[in-house]
């Protein structure tokens, strides 16, 4: 909101601030959680192109002025609406933000990874994808798994599970993510290791 | 300054903007409601966020030019809603009041429709700034009666 005194902004967010905002945070956190389990959330939103439902219900969650997001350029449409809703800050530097919202896997090394002083600065990705039923089978096993897991999503690049290594090899640094399709969530934590299925 | 009273002059369509907000934020409730009744009524709208209550901090200056610090917090509700027409209100006002901030969204809507703007704020604004201003008068008229003039002070500096 630092450089644009007039935003425009025709939807509104949830009809039930708290009550969603609990219920969304719930499912954020047993996703993280349980890595690879689909939670549902953002039913009755409706927010503006591109973002799904399960997108906009952790944005309204979990961003406000406190933590600096970045926008990858296709999620920019929603720029006036998620400066409205959650009175983001906004920042150009992918290494600053507290949140990253991507349509499309960014270059995870860009994103800030956290210091050992504190690996809890580490950047949380919000990643929008087509799909978390169809698409490519992940195997998925550490902590808060029991037995190893799966996960289908359709919209990740066809490297993904290299990348991931790469995140998961600076533990207790790296990137979490959130992945949401629809209105669907699932989270991938640092700690969890994929494997192709 | 705490109460600032908004120029009697509006001249950019923001300041009218500011001017007219700021009459609705001062206004009841039902004063609200009735002006709203008896013009035309509530159009089609939805509310875009709240109505909300929060608090702010208000800060001020001793003595209106000096260094700024925090008088404390007071209680604002705040709505926005959007009508079918595609106007956007928004509204702040003092206190809890949802209602109030949801009729001052909806006014501030309404005005900004130029099919209803301008009957509004000739029989809508004009009116409450009227009351307002009266109300002021009156509350500083009784205020003045209780004035006391230190005139043996000022005996003794003159003298």
């Amino acid at each position: 909101m630092t450089d644009s005194t007039h935003i425009e902004v025709t939807l509104p967010g949830f009809a039930d601030p708290v009550g969603q905002a609990q219920a969304s945070f719930r499912a954020v956190l047993d996703a993280m959680a349980r890595p690879g389990t689909l939670m549902q959330v953002g039913h009755g939103l409706t927010p503006p192109a591109p973002l799904c439902p399960a997108t906009a219900a952790v944005l309204l969650t979990l961003v406000d002025h406190d933590t600096p997001l970045w926008l990858d350029a296709a999620a920019v449409a929603a720029r006036d609406w998620i400066a409205f809703h959650c009175g983001a800050g906004f920042t150009d530097a992918p290494a600053q933000a507290a949140f990253a919202l991507a349509l499309a896997l960014p270059d995870v090394a860009s994103l800030s990874l956290g210091t050992h002083e504190q690996p809890e600065t580490a950047a949380t990705l919000i990643l929008q994808v087509d799909s978390l039923e169809f698409g490519t089978r992940y195997r998925l096993h550490g902590p808060g798994l029991r037995e190893s897991a799966t996960l289908s999503v359709r919209g990740l690049p066809d490297d993904f599970v290299a990348i991931w290594q790469r995140n998961r090899a600076g533990f207790p640094l790296g990137v979490d993510v959130v992945l949401c399709a629809g209105t669907t969530l699932a989270a991938l934590p640092r700690s969890v290791t994929v494997e192709a299925d | 300054m705490l109460d600032a009273v908004p120029a009697d002059t509006p001249q950019g369509p923001s300041d009218a903007r500011r001017h007219w907000m700021s009459v609705l934020a001062r206004a009841a409730t039902a004063e609200l409601e009735n002006c709203l009744s008896a013009n035309g009524g509530a159009p089609a709208y939805q509310r875009l966020r709240g109505p909300e209550s929060g608090l702010v901090m208000v800060r001020g200056r001793a003595g209106g030019g000096g260094a700024k610090f925090n008088l404390g917090e007071m209680t604002v509700t705040r709505c926005t809603v959007r009508t079918a027409a595609g106007q956007v209100g928004h509204a702040y006002v003092a206190g809890r009041d949802a209602r109030q901030a949801e009729l001052a969204a909806v006014f501030d809507a309404l005005l900004q429709d130029p099919a209803r703007g301008d009957a509004l704020r000739a029989g809508v604004i004009a009116k409450l700034a009227d009351e307002q201003a009266a109300k002021r008068a009156e509350v500083a008229r009784k205020a003045a009666a209780t004035k006391v003039q230190f005139f043996a002070m000022r005996n003794m500096r003159t003298s």
